[in-house]
């Protein structure tokens, strides 16, 4: 079972999950993590590939956050469970059969993550990409494509969407002065536009040389056809021309 | 009340003529057809066992069938017809032309065939996931099914719905969402009681689905308002991954409408999925509101083609229902027995539906993927879009010509 079918609790995990600490005084907690795979998918339409990042990113109660490697996985989910608040981790469910270096830290018990700090994926000077979950690969792949073509592109791993590590990404702008988003979502109130609003209204604004550029899915259901389906979701081939195309480079 | 409904309901059965789906199949199906005239030399009658029906506070339907010949021979050669399509939707996942999932009805095809030979073209059905065989019995061809599992322009729903997403006329898919479509299908009921239509919807859902809070919901809102449905829960024993005693608290799904009466029905026999139908739909639109019915049948692959389908059940037991109870291997033996068919008439049907699907997989293959711009049709209704919709990236925004 995916985050689709989760649709159908959506009720107790936003109005029950999320605010009977606040209505409650305090009186109750609701210590719980809603933990499972979430789009986008593959070749399963539009009723089973879907990211619901913004959709939870959006209520204040929850904490969100969306593992990209299995280092994010382990750290973020331990830190879930041990929260004392709702968590609701969002896994991609094209990600479970990845492997990921390990080491003897990761594998530790108390191996942790904290919530609201992002990690610079890979570091670099002349734009900065801010992402989450399986696109964090895709950045990646761009930006080793860009760089051969001497681009330099950080890529950030938000990891947390709520809350969010504004001040990861704020740093990162004031040294390359470009920002864009990445993410599988709908464009609409999305996580790309969280972020762009809240760069706006930082001290990073005036850091930027060009607007910042969402790279998101399409405002579109899901289609199965594999050649619609290719079209409605960004990938490193997108983010690449992205870059070029903000950084105005042939 | 119920006893009457009940006795009517099985004397109009044997009166009543029953057209099979035809729209889209071809002339090989007009012999299907039958009609109100039909001799009594051409009509065949079938008894029930004691245990195909078992009634929950309703009488069960009447222990014989009557039918005529070509209806009966109709049946079986449905029932082929749905098999050879999952086989060769089977096949061709296996070679990588369909994506994604992938939900199978061989072993079940008694059901959709069944159920198609009792109502009208007018009645709705609205079913889950395992919807290929329904979608044909509902009058798509073959071919659109087939294109629809690729992905292709021709297919049902433009290549867009995929597996779990098909429609034909006044059927309503086709739903990914375990048990959602059982408050859709009581919806459709309310409509057509609404409209004053002496029509019902069949809600179809699984033994799985069954433990869902929103078919609890529905049962309630269709009895206390008398809506013409009739909800169906199609048991093949296992939902995902998961023995049905293991998932819910009362496997006897036709008791599960406490206020609405019930009939568990041998799902495996086609006759009888048919002749409980017929007697349902009889009760539901006479307006003594709704019924459950639970087909009790077994789906011999896995619940998607991701599950092998053998780790919660054993290979003895899948091998034991294919030898001792299949609906088409029974069927024959019936048509054989009772003289209405010879062995190589059925043969001959069995090779014609090879046949035609064959055809229609090659056809479904050589069609191209839908159009590009496909990705920004249909979101909304043409003509009522929105101004735009938005791409990847700005440069992809999609603009529509809306005044």
């Amino acid at each position: 079972m995916t985050f689709n079918f989760a649709m159908q609790a959506i009720d107790q995990i936003i109005n029950s999950g999320a605010k009977t600490h606040y209505m409650s005084g305090a009186f109750a907690k609701c210590p719980i993590v809603f933990r499972g795979p979430n789009g986008a998918a593959a070749g399963v339409a539009a009723q089973h590939s879907q990211d619901y990042a913004s959709w939870y990113g959006q209520i204040p109660g929850l904490k969100v956050v969306s593992p990209y490697d299995a280092e994010d996985a382990k750290g973020l989910l331990k830190a879930a469970i041990r929260d004392p608040n709702p968590v609701v981790v969002l896994e991609n469910e094209l990600m479970y059969g990845v492997s990921f270096p390990s080491s003897a830290e990761i594998a530790s018990k108390d191996f942790v993550i904290p919530f609201g700090k992002a990690k610079i994926a890979r570091e670099g000077t002349d734009i900065t990409i801010a992402t989450y979950s399986r696109p964090v690969g895709f950045a990646l792949e761009a930006a080793e494509m860009l760089a051969k073509e001497g681009i330099s592109a950080e890529v950030i791993n938000l990891r947390s969407i709520r809350p969010l590590d504004l001040a990861s990404i704020i740093k990162s702008v004031k040294k390359t002065n470009h920002l864009m988003t990445v993410e599988q979502g709908f464009p609409q109130f999305g996580v790309g536009s969280e972020v762009s609003a809240q760069i706006m209204e930082s001290e990073a604004f005036d850091y930027l040389d060009a607007p910042v550029c969402r790279v998101t899915g399409a405002d579109v259901p899901m289609p199965y056809a594999q050649n619609l389906e290719r079209l409605a979701l960004p990938d490193a081939e997108v983010i690449y021309k992205q870059v070029k195309r903000v950084l105005n480079v042939e | 009340m119920l006893r009457s409904a009940a006795l009517s309901a099985a004397r109009r059965v044997s009166a009543q003529p029953r057209t099979t789906a035809v729209l889209g199949k071809g002339a090989v199906f007009q012999a299907a057809r039958t009609m109100a005239s039909a001799a009594s030399s051409d009509t065949v009658t079938f008894e029930f066992g004691d245990k195909t029906f078992e009634g929950y506070n309703i009488d069960v339907p009447s222990s014989s069938i009557t039918l005529t010949k070509a209806d009966a021979i109709s049946l079986y050669r449905e029932m082929q017809m749905v098999r050879r399509l999952e086989m060769a939707a089977d096949s061709s996942y296996k070679h990588k032309l369909i994506r994604g999932f992938c939900h199978l009805c061989t072993g079940q095809e008694a059901v959709p065939v069944g159920i198609e030979g009792a109502i009208t073209k007018e009645d709705a059905i609205i079913t889950a996931y395992r919807c290929h065989g329904f979608t044909y019995m509902r009058g798509a061809a073959p071919v659109g099914i087939l294109a629809e599992l690729m992905g292709r322009k021709d297919g049902v729903s433009k290549g867009k719905g995929g597996s779990m997403h098909m429609y034909a006329p006044n059927f309503y898919g086709g739903n990914g969402i375990v048990g959602a479509q059982v408050p859709l299908g009581a919806g459709i009921a309310f409509a057509q009681k609404y409209n004053n239509e002496k029509t019902c919807t069949l809600a179809l859902y699984g033994d799985g689905a069954a433990n869902q809070g929103q078919v609890f919901e529905a049962y309630n809102m269709a009895k206390l308002w008398d809506l013409p449905v009739i909800f169906v829960c199609e048991n093949n024993k296992y939902g995902m991954g998961t023995a049905a005693g293991r998932a819910a608290a009362n496997t006897d799904y036709y008791t599960r409408g406490q206020y609405i009466p019930g009939i568990r029905v041998n799902g495996m026999d086609v006759l009888a999925v048919r002749q409980a139908v017929a007697y349902a739909r009889e009760y539901a639109t006479s307006g003594n509101g709704p019924l459950v019915l639970e087909m009790k049948t077994y789906r011999y692959g896995g619940h998607s083609m991701s599950d092998p389908g053998t780790t919660y059940r054993t290979r003895e037991e899948i091998q034991h229902m294919r030898s001792t109870s299949d609906p088409i291997t029974g069927y024959k033996h019936r048509l054989v027995d009772s003289g209405v068919a010879s062995e190589d008439e059925l043969k001959s049907i069995d090779k014609e539906a090879k046949k035609l699907i064959d055809e229609a997989l090659a056809t479904a293959k050589a069609t191209p993927e839908p159009a590009a711009s496909e990705l920004w049709d249909d979101v909304y209704v043409k003509g009522s879009e929105v101004p735009y919709l938005r791409g990847r990236v700005a440069e992809e925004t999609h603009y529509y010509n809306v005044d």
